[in-house]
């Protein structure tokens, strides 16, 4: 029994991990639960606008590196962001103008909008694929690890090492940051206040002198900031891959229907669990328990509830059980 | 009427101009994928123009026909199945008696601590019969000569038969989905089978046993009547068909034999047409649009709204399905790799609405317009981007422009589904 490096194996492969893809999910899952509560349907194009934020957010990054422009130990791809950010936030802007509009003035059915987003999330994806194709494309730079495994070892003098990425780290720091920020706003500015005011009653709100056409506009400016975010994160930590980030559109759904629609507590808590989740049941377990349990038990077999292949899987049984058990959410989302 | 019938005719002048200017060949292989996205397109339009339920997941039924194609039709594998198969059956039952166990727990004992605990012990130990039944089975099964089999095989029936069973996967898949789903929100039928979709085509990916995975499984047995090509060419009669008419023997079996298979699907689709117009013009017909447009008037007349959507979302479905198992069988094989939601779901989408939801032959209309030109885009496409950028110089550019062609139609089809919606809602056929 060795309970020590136990821990840092789970730790290494199950925790860090997972907390680095729960706050990418997060920050997904935020994009989506907002435009749910303000404009009341379900974005099917949120995938694909985050592929297209970090699109931008690659040619920018591979533009300053050309230039020789680079943040040493971190990855450029940060500079590129606001760029992306800003780009991604005219288009859907601009979608806005050009397709929602016409439907939220005349108080189309959510369904309709849905289909809507579908028209919108094949042009998005369209015009990614047309740029940067359809292959994988790797943007990280500056230093790969704060922490790694040998280094670990060396100071502890522990057989396990702890490696910890430099962009699960970033991925973890943004993220905390742009959460508490993004809390800050929607609690203590009037314009976060007033879209407060316009997720719970409309009419109501309406009624006080709110300008619905400025809190959508913020609401759609937010929720592409929020998907460059999650999209470049996900991309740094991983790799960037249009269809990827199209597949991605179910783990962040599951999150924010988990955590309650339009509830954005809830999406962060969400984003998680599905985190957490799909990491724990696709993990092999075989190491941790060789170490945990007495040598007479260790197990032969990998102990692996589901093969990677069925992250998916994880999920959408998560979506069902609360669908079933909550509709709601766990944190009260708008409604059933 | 006349302006229909002028907009069907238009469609078949695109597709005989195909068969004059590009080939017969094409021109006939994209009718054959038209007519089968027609059927599909009439499932969807069941589910969405007569009640108003939004299925994001039309690729994995679709894939669930295939799968049954596979499993009746494809040729047996006795030492596969004598290596394991009835220990995957019994693992697979035991699978779903967990399931069904947990179900009854959780329906018939009082809410508590002692509730939870006893769903989840059942799911617990359920989950660890399962997988002791299960994982052994499938590696004596996958063990066996993995290079051509390594799988359970098929019962080697007609493909004929393979069709209905296609519907009936279909059908119970969407029994499933539509048990928890409906009577939700309309969001979560949608988000619901989109990952259905997502999780049907990973199965058929990895699960070796059953499909073979991503190694493939070919040689699927044509569907009565039509023959092999191959056959063709060496029987006298059409040998001497070839003569009389002056042709190529080996291009006038190939059409021939695309020629039967769109005389198949096309009496499918005319009978699956009058299927739905019968029932569309019944009472049932009736008492659905009446849910679709006001939910709660019909619930006040006493309609059980969540048990009639879940009726038809099961009729779509397995239309859908069948459809499925027609096209796998045309191709003769079984790719998992190239079932891709936006080709199989969100195509059949543009299909329906383009074409008028809510009315069955605008689906069709639809479904052969909108098939044509993304096949169409697809054979002509580079050679209308090497036109245009002939005028520039070589270079990197000119070179990611013709690669990047094909990705053109995925921005038209969109920019075409925002129009229609925008501008012309109820479609060219509109309901009545």
């Amino acid at each position: 029994m060795d309970l020590l490096n136990a821990s840092i194996t789970f730790l290494n492969f199950v925790f860090v991990p997972g907390l680095a893809y729960g706050a990418q999910l997060a920050l997904g899952a935020l994009g989506v639960t907002l435009i749910y509560g303000i404009l009341r349907f379900s974005n099917f194009a949120h995938g694909d606008t985050m592929a297209f934020g970090t699109m931008v957010t690659i040619y920018a990054t591979w533009g300053l590196q050309a230039a020789g422009i680079t943040l040493g130990v971190l990855p450029t791809a940060l500079l590129g962001l606001p760029v992306g950010i800003i780009a991604t936030a005219l288009l859907v802007l601009l979608t806005d103008v050009l397709i929602y509009k016409f439907y939220r003035k005349k108080k189309a059915v959510p369904t309709i909008l849905v289909m809507v987003s579908l028209g919108v999330m094949f042009v998005m994806n369209g015009i990614v694929r047309l740029f940067i194709g359809v292959e994988e494309q790797d943007f990280s730079d500056g230093a790969r690890f704060l922490i790694s495994a040998g280094d670990f070892k060396k100071w502890t003098g522990l057989s396990e090492g702890l490696a910890i990425k430099s962009t699960q780290a970033i991925t973890v720091i943004v993220a905390v940051i742009v959460v508490a920020w993004l809390f800050w706003f929607l609690q203590k500015t009037r314009t976060g206040k007033s879209m407060r005011a316009f997720s719970d009653n409309e009419d109501l709100a309406l009624l006080s002198g709110i300008n619905p056409d400025r809190v959508v506009q913020v609401t759609w400016i937010i929720a592409a900031a929020l998907a460059t975010i999650a999209g470049v994160l996900y991309g740094l930590d991983k790799s960037f891959k249009p269809f990827v980030y199209f597949q991605l559109l179910l783990p962040i759904f599951a999150a924010a229907i988990v955590g309650g629609l339009g509830n954005p507590l809830g999406a962060i808590a969400g984003g998680f669990v599905i985190a957490f989740s799909e990491v724990m049941v696709t993990y092999a377990w075989k190491k941790v328990l060789t170490y945990a349990l007495p040598e007479s038990m260790a197990p032969d077999s990998l102990v692996q509830l589901l093969t990677t292949d069925y992250k998916f899987a994880v999920s959408f049984t998560i979506l069902i059980l609360v669908l079933l058990v909550m509709p709601t959410g766990l944190f009260k989302g708008k409604s059933v | 009427m006349s302006r229909n019938l002028a907009l069907f005719a238009g469609v078949a002048l695109l597709f005989v101009l195909t068969g004059m200017f590009q080939s017969w060949n094409l021109s006939l292989s994209i009718l054959n994928m038209a007519l089968l996205s027609a059927i599909m397109a009439m499932g969807v339009n069941i589910q969405w123009g007569y009640a108003g339920l939004f299925n994001t997941g039309i690729m994995g039924f679709t894939a669930l026909g295939g799968l049954a194609v596979v499993l009746v039709s494809s040729r047996p594998v006795p030492e596969g199945w004598a290596a394991g198969g009835w220990s995957i059956v019994l693992g697979l039952l035991l699978g779903a008696a967990t399931i069904a166990a947990a179900v009854m727990a959780s329906k018939r004992m009082k809410k508590g601590a002692l509730r939870n605990l006893a769903v989840a012990i059942i799911l617990v130990v359920g989950f660890l019969a399962y997988r002791a039944v299960l994982d052994p089975a499938v590696e004596a099964v996958e063990a066996f000569n993995p290079a051509t089999f390594g799988n359970i095989g098929g019962l080697g029936l007609p493909s004929l038969i393979a069709w209905p069973v296609g519907a009936l996967f279909a059908a119970a898949a969407a029994w499933a989905v539509g048990k928890v789903a409906l009577g939700l929100r309309s969001d979560y039928l949608a988000i619901a089978t989109l990952g259905i979709a997502e999780i049907v085509i990973q199965v058929l990916k990895n699960e070796d046993w059953l499909t073979r995975g991503v190694k493939n499984i070919t040689q699927l047995p044509r569907p009565w009547p039509v023959p092999l090509e191959v056959d063709l060419q060496n029987s006298a009669t059409f040998l001497g068909w070839a003569e009389r008419f002056g042709a190529d023997p080996v291009g006038l079996s190939t059409i021939f034999v695309k020629l039967l298979y769109a005389m198949l699907f096309a009496l499918v689709l005319l009978f699956v047409i009058w299927m739905s117009e019968r029932a569309l013009h019944s009472p049932w017909g009736r008492m659905m649009r009446a849910i679709r447009d006001n939910e709660v008037a019909a619930a006040a007349m006493g309609k059980n709204v969540t048990k009639r959507h879940l009726q038809v979302f099961i009729i779509g479905c397995a239309i859908v399905g069948f459809a499925g198992a027609m096209m796998t069988s045309m191709e003769n094989q079984m790719v998992p790799g190239t079932y891709n939601p936006l080709r199989y779901t969100f195509l059949i989408w543009v299909m329906v609405v383009v074409g008028g939801s809510g009315n069955n032959w605008g689906s069709v209309l639809g479904a052969l317009l909108i098939g044509w030109l993304w096949l169409i885009v697809e054979s002509l496409g580079p050679a209308v981007m090497g036109q245009i950028t002939s005028v520039m110089s070589e270079g990197p550019l000119k070179a990611h422009l013709i690669d990047s062609a094909p990705h053109m139609r995925l921005l038209t089809l969109g920019v075409i589904l925002l129009l229609v919606l925008r501008f012309n809602p109820r479609g060219l056929i509109p309901e009545k």
